[in-house]
């Protein structure tokens, strides 16, 4: 059945490079994350000091964010888009960090900024916020990237009208391995929604 | 005291990961809070948690943060006061 819903732009953040729409944005050779985020941070011209503050995860999920919808968008974005983001490891690396500096009873002294990223769909109140989006949003957890649910379920908020854009895809971090893959649906594009279109772009890089 | 309020500066730029913030952008009577740093409400708890490991101060009442967190100098004051490390 054809998809009446369209892709119109995605995005890739992997191995110290992001692209948009297939098209290189940023690279840097900074094997590990904090570096290469903080780089990318400069150059995408961010310009948001929270971001300083975010965990790996969070940064990860901003940065792919950010480099998409500046494509799309101008200015300061009020628009009814929705957010739906899956990944494999949850909140883990934070959840680590967490876990550590609760380990020792003679030195307990958990930190309340690690402790608030020890939820996954913390990454969608940051987004939401820079954006000023005030829609839909899930987070879910899968064992691998899962095109089928990722359009059925923004499939379902298009048609039920609960969003007239959804921002979706895969944004996972654990131990320095990261991986994001975002990308926008709505009525208009050049990419059908469908499972296949979706596997495809997924697995571009 | 001179010496703790540049520590207290360190540390806060440290462990509240203050981008493009050096010691010496932070004046001993600047805000924390507000138009100053614009330290918001997990800043101040994560300040509470330094002051107990660092300097052996528990606070019983968060709210006693607000008043103790007012600038570098109300803050080295108060942990001259009441360090126990």
């Amino acid at each position: 059945m054809e998809s009446k819903y369209y892709i119109s732009a995605y995005c890739h953040i992997k191995n110290g490079a992001i692209s948009v729409n297939g098209i290189p944005d940023f690279k840097d050779d900074t094997e590990a994350f904090a570096p290469f985020a903080k780089k990318a941070y400069y150059a995408l011209k961010i310009e948001h000091p929270k971001f300083f503050k975010m965990d790996n995860l969070g940064k990860l999920a901003f940065i792919a964010a950010e480099a998409l919808l500046k494509t799309e968008y101008t200015q300061e974005i009020e628009e009814n888009i929705a957010l739906v983001f899956s990944n494999r490891s949850a909140s883990l690396d934070t959840d680590r960090k967490h876990q550590a500096s609760i380990g020792n009873m003679e030195a307990f002294y958990p930190s309340p900024a690690v402790f608030v990223y020890t939820l996954p769909n913390i990454c969608l109140g940051e987004i939401s916020i820079r954006h000023s989006l005030r829609s839909e949003n899930s987070f879910f957890i899968f064992d691998r990237f899962n095109a089928e649910h990722l359009m059925l379920y923004s499939n379902s908020l298009l048609q039920e009208k609960k969003a007239e854009k959804v921002l979706c895809g895969w944004v996972d971090f654990d131990a320095e391995d990261y991986e994001a893959f975002l990308y926008l649906v709505g009525m208009e594009g050049n990419i059908e929604n469908s499972i296949q279109e979706i596997n495809r772009l997924y697995n571009i890089l | 005291m001179s010496d703790l309020k540049e520590e207290l500066k360190a540390k806060i730029i440290d462990q509240l990961n203050l981008e493009d913030v050096s010691v010496s952008d932070i004046a001993d009577n600047d805000s924390l809070f507000g138009d100053g740093l614009s330290l918001d409400s997990i800043d101040a708890l994560e300040l509470i948690v330094m002051l107990d490991k660092d300097y052996g101060i528990r606070l019983s009442d968060p709210k006693e943060g607000r008043k103790i967190f007012e600038s570098i100098q109300v803050m080295a004051d108060y942990i001259e006061a009441h360090r126990t490390k």
